[in-house]
């Protein structure tokens, strides 16, 4: 934008803040610089309405609320002004230690549009005579980041719009499309979700933010649907993936000196003559054979036998398909 | 961020009018302020502020006399805001401004071992209030982790000495001893790092901190060598680099959950529910554990070298129970080396 386009748009503002009556486009025109034109030369005219358009347009990105209205029941003509206390933001009477605790936070998105959002945030809350310690620190700071689907199903959430998406999962060949009224987003263990009411399913489920392919289709119209009063949109994304209880106790054998991991969470270790006992807690026997192994003849399972048969499973399976491999030249 | 796509560079111009509306009312909270110290908070040069200084002198109210226009008193290298012409408070904040300060806070708060956390709340609360029903925003956080041991680490961080640490390596499935020179902690993907200057490596490390397993304060404070450059996190914690050995893998359907866990250079379809994944590994060593630790649907592509440990192992771990290598095999029975001690030991 030239700098006299920037100046127009500075006195609009200014002149919009400051009338309580609502001006007209031929009164603003007649009045803030720049918009000098003749009225009676139609091109001149079109000319005129066309930058009066792209810079209430203008405003409108920057979030200035541009009121529409007519000053009197007798004119016929829109006019426009800005209404103060809808313009201003509302004094944000932060401590300095919460000050600096924004300051912080603005500067954690990895993500360039959501970064640039959080420092001219930051900037208007300088303006309110906010001061920020730009050298504080909270000890330990997150990497903030999302995925592409973030911004269009928080947006959509928040006007309680209709969305559709394909979405991958690993398993399944091929995307599938979903219709979904999300009711919010929810970051679960450093991964983003969305939840939601599935139209096709006729029922509540989340989605991995990561597994939408291509764009989020905006479909419905704003305020179409209401999320359930109260809804604690975690406790559906951490019912689905939450921590396990590890009751079993299995023991086994590992040589000397080696599966340094398995030793990490081992609750017992008993060295003996062939090699050191760990005792080791698990959820689910065939989890943990997957786990043992990985640690091929260094790890040998004593007990449970539901365990040490599942391993002796796996490595058999694993040895015919490497043999396989090896046969036919697959590798070679 | 919904922001349109800029339309012939008027992105740069939307920045500027941005900064100008938030820059009269940000000097009329700071009079006297010098300009070298307005720049710097407001992120643009001292020219560039000067050249919106004077774009601000020449607008105004309605009438654009004298007493209109925005007025401005320079003592030295310092300004004051004598006349505002209305614009007397920032804009109120746009939905994504909200949003970005909001989701921003609310991960903050939720960090386990983070300093301070009621201040946060505090903050947090008081930017809720102010942006008013734009943060409805529908989005919630939880980053569940060992808040203690993170708080104990955070403390031994700010401590500011040497720190001898016990650390696993699961690369190589080892735990080994290090002193290193911390530099921050840090958390990415919902784990808690701490970065430091690792003096065994000689290089800036990242180490996870659930696999510090014993940390001790030396007598002798935390020196970061001049030429340590804390980690570029924004493709996330491990960046493979084209060095490291390549690997390939034949995945079953069961098994293709990897490629959501593990940075991969390729995915293709193959045979079947067959996918073929390439992905960098650190480590052959850990590649055959991991190769391992799948199961039987994966098989090893590439590299020979990785087809045979993995081969190797397992036959050897089936021998340590005394499985037969052979009893396993379709091949006929004297495909089997000679020398099998499985065989040999008659077992079957």
């Amino acid at each position: 934008m030239s700098r006299t386009r920037t100046e127009r748009l500075v006195n609009l503002v200014i002149c919009l803040l400051s009338t309580r009556r609502f001006l007209t486009a031929a009164q603003i025109a007649a009045t803030v610089p720049g918009y000098e034109h003749d009225p009676d030369d139609a091109r001149d005219h079109e000319a005129f309405q066309r930058k009066f358009e792209r810079d209430k347009a203008e405003l409108r990105e920057l979030g200035v609320p541009l009121e529409t209205g007519t000053a009197s029941v007798f004119d016929a003509e829109p006019g426009y002004r800005i209404a103060h206390r809808e313009y201003a933001l509302p004094d944000i009477p932060l401590e300095p230690d919460e000050a600096a605790a924004v300051g912080i936070a603005a500067r954690l998105w990895q993500h360039a549009g959501l970064a640039a959002a959080a420092s001219s945030g930051l900037a208007k809350l300088r303006a309110a005579g906010v001061d920020v310690d730009p050298q504080a620190t909270l000890g330990m700071e997150p990497m903030v980041t999302v995925d592409p689907a973030f911004a269009p199903l928080t947006a959509a959430a928040r006007d309680r719009r209709e969305v559709g998406f394909d979405y991958r999962v690993p398993d399944r060949d091929a995307p599938t499309r979903r219709r979904l009224q999300p009711w919010g987003v929810v970051c679960w263990r450093g991964r983003w979700y969305v939840v939601g009411h599935d139209l096709d399913r006729a029922a509540t489920r989340c989605f991995r933010l990561s597994r939408v392919v291509g764009a989020v289709r905006v479909t419905g119209a704003p305020g179409a649907y209401e999320p359930p009063a109260g809804v604690d949109l975690i406790s559906h994304v951490a019912r689905w993936s939450g921590p396990v209880e590890r009751t079993g106790r299995a023991t086994v054998l590992a040589a000397p000196g080696r599966a340094a991991g398995l030793r990490r969470w081992a609750v017992e270790v008993t060295a003996g003559p062939d090699g050191d006992h760990l005792v080791l807690p698990y959820a689910d026997p065939d989890g943990l054979a997957g786990q043992l192994v990985g640690y091929g003849p260094d790890v040998r399972v004593l007990d449970p036998p539901e365990v040490r048969e599942a391993v002796i499973q796996r490595l058999k399976e694993i040895a015919v398909r490497h043999d396989e491999l090896a046969v036919s030249g697959g590798a070679r | 961020m919904t922001r349109p796509a800029a339309r012939g560079g008027s992105r740069a111009s939307a920045d500027r009018l941005a900064r100008l509306l938030n820059l009269v009312p940000y000097l009329l909270a700071r009079p006297g302020i010098e300009i070298a110290e307005a720049a710097g908070d407001l992120g643009v040069t001292e020219r560039q502020l000067r050249e919106d200084l004077e774009l601000l002198w020449v607008c105004g109210l309605p009438g654009y006399g004298p007493g209109d226009l925005i007025d401005m008193a320079f003592d030295g290298d310092r300004v004051t805001i004598t006349y505002d012409a209305g614009i007397d408070r920032p804009l109120r904040l746009t939905p994504d401004e909200a949003l970005a300060l909001v989701v921003a806070l609310r991960m903050l708060a939720e960090t386990p071992g983070v300093a301070n956390r009621e201040a946060i709340e505090r903050a947090l609360a008081k930017i809720e209030d102010a942006a008013g029903d734009l943060v409805g925003a529908p989005v919630a956080v939880r980053l569940p982790g060992d808040t203690r041991r993170v708080e104990a680490l955070r403390a031994a961080v700010e401590g500011g000495r040497a720190l001898r640490i016990t650390y696993y390596t699961a690369a190589r499935d080892e735990t080994t001893e290090r002193v290193v020179d911390p530099l921050r902690m840090l958390m990415v993907g919902g784990r808690a790092y701490v970065e430091a200057w690792c003096r065994r490596a000689e290089a800036v490390r990242l180490f996870r901190a659930d696999r510090i397993d014993a940390i001790t304060e030396l007598d002798e404070p935390a020196t970061v060598p001049p030429q340590a450059v804390p980690h570029d996190l924004t493709e996330g914690v491990f960046r493979p680099s084209s060095d490291l050995p390549l690997i390939t893998l034949r995945v079953g359907r069961s098994e293709r959950w990897i490629t959501e866990y593990y940075p991969c250079e390729r995915v293709e379809a193959g045979d079947g529910d067959q996918w073929l994944v390439s992905l960098r590994v650190t480590d052959l060593g850990w590649a055959r554990r991991f190769v391992l630790g799948l199961g039987p649907d994966v098989t090893v592509v590439a590299p020979v070298e990785l087809a045979d440990q993995v081969r190797a192992t397992a036959a050897a771990a089936l021998d340590a129970y005394a499985v037969p290598v052979a009893a396993v095999r379709r091949a006929p029975a004297d495909s089997v080396p000679p020398g099998d001690p499985a065989v040999a030991a008659g077992t079957q």
